[in-house]
C-alpha cells in the first residue's frame, strides 16, 4: 500500500465531491484548451496564407473585406477591377511580381479561382499528380479538394455561379482536372485552380445563353437579396459587359496579389494606389493583425473566465480537501501509530490534490480537443476549419498549471497532517 | 524487557503527574488500572512512543525509544508495538485486507497475505476480508483492530480500554481474544481500563 494507492482509494471512497472537483477543473482546462488551440490555429492560418503577399490591390471598400476575399477566401469580393488598371500596376517598378485573380464560381462551395502561373510561383506550389492548367477550362485542384470532392485527374465538373450554393450551374462548359497539389497547410488545399481566361469565357457564354433563354434574369437579379447581392456584385459587372472581341480593355478581375521589389515600395506603393487610382490597396499584415485585435477582445474575455473557473476549482479542492482532513484526523494519526512517518501523511494528502487536478487537466484537455475537433466539423467554411486533432506543446503548460493547482490546493491540509499532534488526537476519544 | 525510569509528564495547564517505575519482562500479561483522567492514557501513550514524557526513559529490549529521530520512531512503533484502542477505527475507504497490507507496508515490512489470512483466520473472520469496515458489527470491527495489532508479530501489544463500550459477553470474548492472541504471537500484553469486570484475568497490575 503505497501513499499513491491510499490517496486514490480515498478518492473513491468519496466519488461525488471527487467529481465534482474533478469537472470544475476539466471545464476551465477545457476552455483554456480551446483558445490556445482555436487562437493558435487561427493565427498560423492568418500568417501562413499571407506571408508571402505584400499587398493585395482590389476595387474600393472595406480593405478587411478585399484581404478576407482575396487572401483567405472566404468574404466577398469588393468588386472589379479593371485589368487595364491591374496590368499598369503589375509593370509598376515597386513591384517584383503581380498575381491577378478572378473569383465569381465555386464547385459545391468550393471556389474556383481564375489566376495565372504567377500564382503557383508566389504559393510555391507542386503538383502531386498530373500538371497545372493550361488551356482553358482545365483546372487544378487542392489536396483537401481532391479528397473530399473525390475528383481524380480527367475527371470533369459544372461550375455553379457565386461563391456558394450550387442552383445557378453553368452548363455550357465542363471542367476537367488536370492536376492536383501536394497539400500546402494553407488556403490553396481548398481552392480550385483555374486560368483567368475559363472565368471569363464562362461567364461570356452564359451570358449569351441566359440572353436567349430567359430574359428576365437581370430583373430576377434585383429580387434578390442583400447579401445574395452583394456576393454577386463582383462577377454581376463582368456579367453586364459583352464580349468585346477578346480584346482586354474592357476585361475585369477581381484582385491582384503584389510581392514587392524592395523595403522602399512598403511606404511608396500603397499610397500610390490609394492616391492616384480608382482602386485600393490593403496591407494582410496589418489587416491580419487588425482583424486578430478584434477576435482578441472575446478570447481574453473567455480566457479570464476560465481563470476565474480554474480558481474556483482550486479553491473547491482546498475545501475537499480541508474538511475531509477534520473528518479523517483520527484516521491519518492511527496511520502513524501503525508505523506511517510525517512525510508519508503529508504525501498522501498531496497526492490527492495532484490527483485530483491531474484527472482534471487531462480530461479538460480531453474535453477542449473533441469539442474543438466538432465545431470544426460543423463549420461552414473550409478554408478556416478547426482541428482538434492537433496537438501543441503549449499545452503541456496546462499540465504544469494543472498540477500546480492541486499542489497550491493541497499544501496547506498536508502541512497540517505533516504536523498533527497524534496524541492529542487520539486521546481525545 | 520493557523498562520506564522516573517518568513524569505535564500538559501545559494541568498538575504533573508522575509514574512509579515499571518493569515488564517478555510475555508477561500486565492490567493497567486507574480512574479516569488519572493519566493511564497519558501513560500508554509514553509507553507507544507517541507522547515524549518531559522527564525520565522508556527503553524497550535495549533501545532507548525517545532518543530515537522522529523517523525512526515511526518505524519502530510500527513494527514493535500493536495499540488497540477504545474504538476500532480502521481506515474506511479500504478493505479489511488493504487495512492489515497498510499495517505491514507503514512498518517496511514486506506484504505477506498469507499472514493476513492466517491472522484473519485464527480471529474467525477471514470471509469479511474483501468487505469495508462499514459492513463490519461492532464486534467483528474489533476483532479486525486486533488483528491489525498483531500482524505484524509485536514485541508489545497494548488495548486502551478494550472492552468499555462492550456488554459482559463481548468484553469477556475479546479479553479472551487478547490473552489469546499474545500468547500465539509471544507479544507482552497491557490492558489498560476501569473496568472491573476484566481484574479477575490478571495477576499482574500496575495501579495508577
Amino acid at each position: 500500500m503505497s501513499p499513491i494507492k491510499i490517496s486514490w482509494k480515498s478518492l473513491w471512497s468519496k466519488p461525488l465531491s471527487s467529481a465534482l472537483n474533478i469537472m470544475l477543473i476539466a471545464f476551465g482546462t477545457g476552455i483554456l484548451t480551446i483558445l490556445l488551440l482555436a487562437s493558435t490555429q487561427i493565427s498560423q492560418k492568418l500568417d501562413n496564407n499571407s506571408k508571402d503577399i505584400d499587398l493585395v490591390v482590389g476595387a474600393k471598400g472595406s480593405p478587411l473585406q478585399l484581404i478576407l476575399s482575396s487572401i483567405y477566401y472566404i468574404d466577398f469580393p469588393t468588386g472589379n477591377i479593371p485589368l487595364k488598371d491591374a496590368q499598369e500596376l503589375s509593370h509598376s517598378p515597386f513591384v517584383k511580381r503581380a498575381v491577378p485573380l478572378a473569383q465569381g464560381d465555386n464547385y459545391e462551395g468550393i471556389r474556383i479561382v481564375g489566376t495565372d502561373s504567377n500564382f503557383v510561383r508566389v504559393y510555391k506550389l507542386t503538383t502531386s499528380s498530373g500538371k497545372f492548367w493550361s488551356a482553358d477550362f482545365e483546372v487544378t485542384v487542392g489536396a483537401t479538394v481532391a479528397a473530399t470532392k473525390k475528383l481524380k485527374i480527367g475527371d470533369t465538373f459544372f461550375g455553379a455561379h457565386g461563391l456558394t450554393g450550387s442552383t445557378d450551374v453553368h452548363k455550357t462548359h465542363a471542367y476537367k482536372v488536370a492536376g492536383i497539389l501536394t497539400p500546402q497547410g494553407n488556403v490553396t488545399d481548398n481552392l480550385i485552380l483555374t486560368n483567368i481566361a475559363s472565368v471569363w469565357r464562362m461567364h461570356d457564354d452564359h451570358e449569351k445563353e441566359e440572353a436567349t433563354e430567359q430574359h428576365q434574369r437581370s430583373a430576377h437579379h434585383h429580387e434578390k437579396t442583400e447579401g445574395q447581392q452583394q456576393e454577386e456584385t463582383g462577377d454581376h459587372e463582368k456579367e453586364t459587359r459583352p464580349d468585346q472581341g477578346g480584346a482586354d480593355s474592357g476585361r475585369e478581375i477581381t484582385a491582384l496579389l503584389i510581392q514587392y521589389r524592395s523595403p522602399m515600395s512598403v511606404v511608396m506603393f500603397p499610397r500610390m494606389v490609394n492616391q492616384s487610382t480608382a482602386l485600393q490597396a490593403a496591407s494582410p499584415a496589418m489587416e491580419s493583425t487588425r482583424l486578430f485585435s478584434l477576435i482578441g477582445v472575446g478570447v481574453d474575455t473567455l480566457q479570464w473566465f476560465a481563470i476565474l473557473i480554474m480558481l474556483i476549482a482550486a479553491i473547491s479542492v482546498f475545501v475537499n480537501l480541508y474538511n475531509s482532513l477534520k473528518e479523517r484526523n483520527y484516521d491519518l494519526a492511527i496511520m502513524r501509530t501503525l508505523g506511517a512517518s510525517r512525510g508519508q501523511l503529508f504525501q498522501i494528502i498531496i497526492f490527492e490534490g495532484i490527483l485530483l487536478t491531474f484527472a482534471g487537466t487531462v480530461i479538460g484537455i480531453a474535453l477542449g480537443h473533441l469539442v474543438l475537433q466538432f465545431i470544426g466539423a460543423y463549420q461552414e467554411s473550409s478554408q478556416a476549419r478547426l482541428s482538434g486533432l492537433i496537438f501543441l506543446g503549449t499545452e503541456i503548460y496546462l499540465f504544469v498549471a494543472g498540477l500546480a493547482i492541486g499542489i497550491f490546493a493541497a499544501i496547506i491540509p498536508a502541512v497540517q497532517a505533516y504536523r498533527s499532534n497524534i496524541s492529542k488526537i487520539l486521546s481525545k476519544n | 524487557m520493557i523498562s520506564i525510569k522516573s517518568v513524569s509528564h505535564s500538559y501545559s495547564n494541568a498538575l504533573r503527574i508522575s509514574f512509579k517505575d515499571w518493569e515488564i519482562n517478555n510475555g508477561d500479561q500486565w492490567l493497567l488500572l486507574g480512574e479516569s483522567g488519572s493519566g493511564k492514557t497519558t501513560l500508554l501513550h509514553i509507553l507507544t512512543g507517541i507522547l515524549k514524557p518531559e522527564e525520565g526513559e522508556v527503553n524497550m529490549d535495549g533501545t532507548s525509544v525517545y532518543s530515537l529521530s522522529s523517523r525512526a520512531l515511526d518505524q519502530f512503533r510500527g513494527r514493535n508495538i500493536g495499540i488497540i484502542f477504545q474504538r476500532p477505527h480502521l481506515i474506511k475507504s479500504l478493505t479489511i485486507k488493504e487495512n492489515l497490507l497498510l499495517a505491514q507496508s507503514f512498518a517496511k515490512l514486506p506484504e505477506n497475505p498469507e499472514r493476513i489470512n492466517e491472522v484473519l483466520h485464527s480471529l474467525g473472520i477471514i470471509e469479511k476480508k474483501d468487505a469495508y469496515p462499514n459492513e463490519l458489527s461492532q464486534g467483528q470491527l474489533q476483532r479486525v483492530s486486533i488483528a491489525r495489532a498483531v500482524i505484524n508479530k509485536p514485541a508489545l501489544l497494548i488495548a486502551d480500554e478494550p472492552t468499555s463500550s462492550l456488554d459482559d459477553k463481548n468484553a469477556i470474548a475479546v479479553l479472551n481474544l487478547l490473552v489469546e492472541q499474545s500468547g500465539l504471537n509471544q507479544a507482552t500484553l497491557i490492558v489498560a481500563t476501569h473496568d472491573k469486570r476484566v481484574k479477575d484475568a490478571f495477576t499482574n497490575t500496575y495501579e495508577l
